[in-house]
């Protein structure tokens, strides 16, 4: 289980995370969604502790993350594959070796069981063959998708998702949809998906989390979200221009 | 107008104070890192191969005007004084310990270090360093040993070279301007250098390298913003890099002058 506990966290007087807290169950997908700016990956980086929160604690697995030292880090990171929103491929690296950058830095492993694990990732995500093309060779949504493989290949249990179909054409978003939770079902992991599409939460979510001010105000099952009451809510996910969101100052990031 | 100034100064040197300490925060670390086995060869060869054979074509083409602007400039004096044969002994101790160590630094701080700063900040701005993290993969042993290694030891290599090729544009002038025979030529570079001329230029390249390398990643780093920041990362490290080599250069010059007179 992740259990984020009354965590903060500011960047220059500026309050992105206020006192949040969010538990997500094992082999669930949870959705947070919020506007963007609001902080929803500054959160997704608290999790895989590349960020440490200014008050409060990230519990996996019941360990505090902050309290452990750089290999148990490594470790704990080795078992949480991240998807950024942009891909983040290393661009002087090709297909395969981004894929299988985990295991080449970590695990010793004969160059064809490494091939072999990269290119079930690369299947996995409907991109077999690649492997030798470089990143700029690719187009917006292979680069998620590969993106997805390489956070697939360390087989994780948990995968931390940033946008994921952000930037690509409404049928590649779907794509994407149904891989993410084609992957939830095969390989059992939790996944924390952080969007502001909402056609893409209630395809792929089992809970949905609203951020807003810096805190989850609303948290519940796709159909709660989509029939709530709550006004922040209802100008979210149905993209009105007024309401409460917009006459308040809103998202401060 | 005089209080704006003031501020202004007193921002530049708080950011400069932030600029100090953020280096010594990244040598800290990378030192830290530095010996810390396994050590990936081939990431090493990599950037040797960048920060070295890449940059021969211009680290020549500077150190050969170099020896000829030496030798035409020294031509004059030692002309007017009937001491043409000089020029030889002057070119070579002056680029052997000074010109050398300090052109061909320069030029990697310009030619690599801005592309180092500009790879890392774009790694930075596109999450890529982030990326590295979720891997496990610390971004300083990744990113910034291989670099400090490679530009610490191709350093003293390319100026060895570029004196070499300052020597021989000397050579040219001398024998084919001014009518000094060959074999005097090299006899008299050769004679007047002691092995402290060299030692004393080469042993300084190895920390013009190493601040090369930090102070690149360093800028890289701390990219803020999208193409533009990565524009001002790449001016302040080549910046930063040339004030921090002519400042070790001085303090070497001056440390080097009462070991060995």
């Amino acid at each position: 289980m992740i259990d984020i506990i009354n965590i903060s966290k500011s960047f220059n007087n500026n309050k992105v995370l206020d006192n949040l807290s969010l538990k997500i169950e094992d082999g669930s997908t949870c959705v947070i969604i919020g506007r963007s700016g609001c902080g929803k990956s500054v959160l997704l980086k608290h999790i895989v502790g590349i960020l440490r929160p200014d008050s409060g604690k990230v519990m996996i697995k019941g360990k505090d993350i902050s309290l452990l030292d750089d290999k148990q880090m490594d470790d704990l990171r080795m078992k949480i594959g991240m998807v950024f929103q942009g891909g983040a491929l290393f661009d002087s690296l090709s297909v395969a070796d981004n894929v299988g950058f985990g295991l080449i830095e970590h695990l010793n492993l004969r160059k064809e069981e490494l091939l072999e694990r990269v290119e079930k990732s690369l299947s996995l995500v409907g991109l077999c063959g690649i492997g030798n093309l470089m990143p700029i060779e690719l187009s917006g949504g292979m680069k998620k998708r590969v993106a997805l493989a390489r956070a697939i290949c360390i087989n994780p249990e948990i995968i931390l998702y940033d946008e994921p179909t952000t930037g690509v054409d409404p049928i590649t978003a779907d794509g994407i949809n149904e891989l993410i939770r084609g992957l939830h079902d095969k390989l059992k992991v939790t996944s924390i998906v952080v969007t502001h599409d909402m056609r893409s939460a209630y395809k792929i979510a089992d809970r949905i989390a609203m951020m807003y001010q810096g805190k989850i105000i609303v948290q519940g099952g796709s159909a709660e979200i989509e029939h709530t009451e709550n006004p922040v809510v209802h100008q979210f996910i149905n993209g009105l221009a007024k309401g409460p969101i917009t006459e308040t100052t809103g998202c401060s990031r | 107008m005089i209080k704006n100034l003031f501020e202004d100064l007193g921002r530049k040197f708080i950011s400069f104070l932030y600029f100090l300490g953020g280096i010594w925060n990244l040598v800290f670390q990378t030192f830290y890192w530095l010996f810390i086995p396994p050590y990936k060869k081939e990431r090493i060869f990599e950037q040797a191969k960048k920060a070295g054979s890449d940059s021969l074509p211009l680290v020549s083409l500077v150190s050969f005007f170099i020896g000829v602007i030496l030798a035409l400039q020294t031509a004059v004096l030692m002309q007017r004084l009937g001491s043409e044969m000089y020029i030889a002994s002057i070119v070579a101790l002056s680029l052997v310990r000074e010109l050398g160590p300090v052109i061909t630094a320069l030029v990697i701080a310009g030619r690599v270090g801005a592309a180092i700063a500009a790879e890392i900040g774009t790694m930075q701005v596109t999450e890529q360093v982030d990326a590295l993290e979720t891997l496990a993969t610390n971004p300083i042993r990744y990113l910034v040993v291989p670099r400090l290694i490679a530009l610490s030891l191709m350093l003293p290599v390319l100026t060895l070279y570029a004196d070499l090729i300052g020597i021989f544009g000397g050579y040219l002038i001398c024998v084919y301007k001014l009518g000094i025979s060959s074999s005097l030529y090299i006899s008299i570079t050769f004679n007047n250098l002691l092995f402290k001329d060299l030692f004393t230029g080469l042993f300084k390249t190895v920390f013009f390298g190493i601040i090369i390398a930090l102070v690149s990643c360093y800028e890289g780093f701390n990219v803020e913003g999208g193409a533009e920041g990565v524009g001002r990362a790449t001016t302040r490290a080549v910046v930063n890099s040339f004030i921090l080599i002519i400042i070790a250069d001085c303090l070497f010059t001056a440390v080097f002058y009462f070991i060995f007179p």
